[in-house]
């Protein structure tokens, strides 16, 4: 199971245009990361929050509804974050 | 019973009644409880009849009758709300790694590296993770098939670029108010010439000893992104009246301060001027404009003065001026005679000449590389009324040049001396300060003492401006406008700096500006040429015509006579007219003696008494 995850990591590494994977857990830990220490903890710290917003804002408008994707874009480049799937 | 039953309802009632209070007590056999109720309808009875006691009224005072409007509508009131300001601070955040349990020491390598092992290896991880990779995969690949946010119209933009319909507009972006209590105008804004982020702002009082004695001397500069405290303070010794960045060396500045002396700032070194001219060398009056010189060591500057001299320094070497002109009209260098300037006008594509715009309101047109002093001063222009506080090249067309003075602006031509080509028409207030707009040729902007900021299109609108804002409420003096042409800064008189931006249409060229411009200009010249040329004509034939007449009256009167002689000719002229009444008046009066005279020889006896009376009425006429 580790090596499909593995896998599918580099597989998504490999992907033209990506610089980077972070993955990180409910606590705001980086679990895994591609990029050096400092980035990571910068991007896993604003991450969460962006996140709850989001999801926030989705649930609110519509209850039964939930955050399934998020791209930040920006002048430079874009930032794409994917919500684990909570289970109850 | 029901008897006994009643007195006791009729002691309860009077208890009550002196209470006031009303009650009515019945009473029921304890068989007929339970009953139905049987209604049965009765007249009205009367229980209780309290009649007024008189001896209350006693306890009243009757009031006056008055009128009480009553509206049946909810009561409103007013409120006013002024929030507080709020001052705010940019601060940067430090990210730290947290979220690990609590007997987790994050600073040790390898008990993290145990437990992010630990997480890899459980299953609802795995799950998720192949879960939402799936997810990514598919952006990533979508983003990699198109660019879903690519320009299509991008090429034809540039050609359409007719927004011509659009109002021109401005807006304020922010406002830069002086700090301090005292405040100062804010006699001269510059910016920052790489990027365009910071702005530059001279404070000085220019009220002649009116200045406050706690007025502080700072000048600030100003990130434009806050407002709410300089990013830097500049101490010099004096206010400073003027400020210029360095073009080339962007920690540079340059300031003239009121007392006539010249300092430069370095802002890697800090508030202090890095060197002040000596006092000595300096001008005697303040110092209204500095500017830069296009120079191999970029480091030379000029500064111009009311005292009538115009000086040169290096400003590695602050102790005396390299170079010095009087500007004196009479080419002699007479510091007496000169005029004071108030702006200078220099342009790095024609580095041996420059402008110097004057109190009196001419407009002195110098060469820097003639041999003599008195060939420096080549040319100048009249116009105006009082001093030009404004005075610049056209950016495209530096033949052409604007002066902003007493209540007009004006565009001259430099072959057209004695009028400018084009002007505005008098305006209610004195207009301040002006400058031409970098990216559009025929736009220029004008402050004015009311606090308004016109932005004039001579392509759109001659006689107004095409956009007219009152800014603040106090005069503004000085304006600024960025070399983008999009943003512009002006000074008032409290120190309140306000950052516009104008609408697109105002800083955008417009297709065949230039040559409509450049076509308006020559238009307007050549008008002024012609009329030039007539009023040459008339006034040759108007010497030749009074040189005739006078050759005829030469013989007898000397030929022109100098104003002295005129003045003296008028006096003569005066005093023989006022002989001529006084002999008038003494004849007559001889006359009317004489006929009196008659009368008292008739009547001798009363000579003396009627002599009396004429010595009386010779007195009386006399007085």
């Amino acid at each position: 199971m580790t090596a499909e995850v593995e896998e599918t990591i580099k597989r998504i590494q490999s992907q033209k245009g990506v610089q980077g994977i972070i993955i990180v857990n409910a606590e705001g830990i980086p679990i895994k990361s591609t990029l050096d220490n400092s980035s990571t903890v910068q991007y896993a710290g604003n991450v969460h929050q962006l996140l709850m917003k989001a999801r926030g804002m989705v649930r609110d408008i519509d209850p039964q509804n939930d955050l399934t994707f998020l791209r930040v874009r920006s002048k430079k480049n874009e930032i794409m974050i994917a919500p684990g799937v909570k289970t109850i | 019973m029901t008897s006994l039953i009643e007195g006791i309802w009729h002691i309860l009632f009077y208890v009550c009644m002196s209470k006031m209070e009303i009650v009515y007590v019945y009473t029921k056999k304890r068989s007929e409880f339970g009953r139905q109720c049987n209604f049965s309808d009765r007249p009205a009875e009367l229980h209780v009849d309290i009649l007024p006691d008189i001896s209350l009224a006693a306890n009243f005072t009757v009031r006056d009758p008055c009128n009480v409007t009553v509206q049946c509508a909810e009561e409103m009131s007013e409120h006013e709300v002024n929030t507080e300001r709020f001052e705010s601070e940019s601060r940067g955040i430090n990210h730290v790694e947290g979220g690990w349990p609590k007997d987790l020491n994050p600073e040790d390598m390898e008990v993290t590296i145990r437990y992010r092992k630990k997480v890899e290896k459980d299953e609802h991880y795995q799950n998720t993770i192949m879960q939402i990779a799936g997810l990514m995969e598919h952006c990533c690949k979508q983003n990699n098939a198109t660019d879903i946010y690519q320009e299509f119209f991008e090429e034809e933009d540039d050609e359409v670029v007719e927004e011509s319909e659009e109002q021109p507009s401005a807006k304020t972006i922010n406002v830069f108010r002086d700090p301090n209590e005292v405040k100062r105008t804010a006699t001269s804004l510059c910016w920052h010439p790489d990027g365009n982020h910071k702005l530059a702002v001279a404070y000085s009082s220019l009220e002649f000893q009116r200045a406050p004695n706690d007025m502080s001397f700072d000048s600030y500069i100003w990130d434009i992104e806050n407002p709410n405290k300089p990013e830097m303070t500049l101490k010099p010794v004096s206010p400073l009246v003027c400020l210029e960045y360095n073009p080339k060396d962007s920690h540079i500045l340059v300031g003239g301060s009121y007392n006539g002396q010249i300092a430069y700032w370095d802002t890697r070194k800090g508030s202090q001027p890095a060197e002040m001219s000596t006092i000595e060398h300096s001008h005697r009056d303040p110092v209204y404009k500095v500017i830069w010189l296009q120079s191999k060591t970029g480091t030379d500057i000029f500064s111009a003065s009311t005292d009538g001299q115009v000086l040169w320094w290096d400003i590695r070497k602050m102790s005396e001026p390299f170079e010095r002109l009087v500007l004196d009209p009479s080419k002699k260098g007479n510091l007496d005679n000169a005029l004071g300037a108030v702006s200078l006008e220099f342009e790095t594509t024609m580095p041996t000449k420059f402008m110097v715009g004057t109190e009196q309101g001419l407009v002195v047109s110098c060469n820097r590389k003639a041999k003599t002093p008195a060939e420096k001063i080549v040319c100048t222009y009249s116009g105006h009324h009082g001093p030009i506080y404004a005075l610049q090249r056209n950016p495209f067309f530096p033949k052409n040049f604007l002066t902003v003075a007493d209540w007009t602006a004006r565009i001259w031509s430099e072959d057209i001396k004695e009028s400018s080509i084009m002007w505005t028409k008098y305006h209610m207030a004195h207009l301040l300060d002006g400058c031409w707009s970098p990216v559009r040729p025929s736009v220029f902007f004008t402050v004015k003492m009311d606090g308004t900021l016109d932005v004039w299109d001579i392509l759109f609108k001659q006689n107004d401006p095409t956009l007219s804002l009152k800014v603040c409420d106090e005069a503004l003096c000085s304006i600024r406008v960025q070399d983008n042409g999009r943003f512009l800064g002006c000074g008032s008189q409290l120190g309140t700096t306000t950052l516009l931006e104008v609408s697109a249409g105002l800083c955008t060229l417009q297709k065949n500006e230039k040559a409509m411009v450049s076509e308006m200009f020559e238009r307007e010249t050549k008008r002024e040429k012609i009329l030039e040329a007539r009023h040459r004509e008339m006034r040759l034939k108007e010497r030749s015509r009074s040189e005739q007449s006078r050759e005829d009256e030469g013989k007898e009167a000397d030929g022109e006579e100098s104003t002295e002689e005129l003045v003296a000719r008028a006096e003569r002229e005066f005093f023989d007219i006022m002989e001529a009444e006084k002999k008038k008046e003494w004849n007559e009066e001889r006359q009317r003696e004489k006929e009196k005279g008659v009368c008292e020889e008739k009547d001798f006896q009363e000579e003396h008494e009627t002599n009396g009376v004429s010595s009386f009425t010779r007195r009386e006429i006399s007085l």
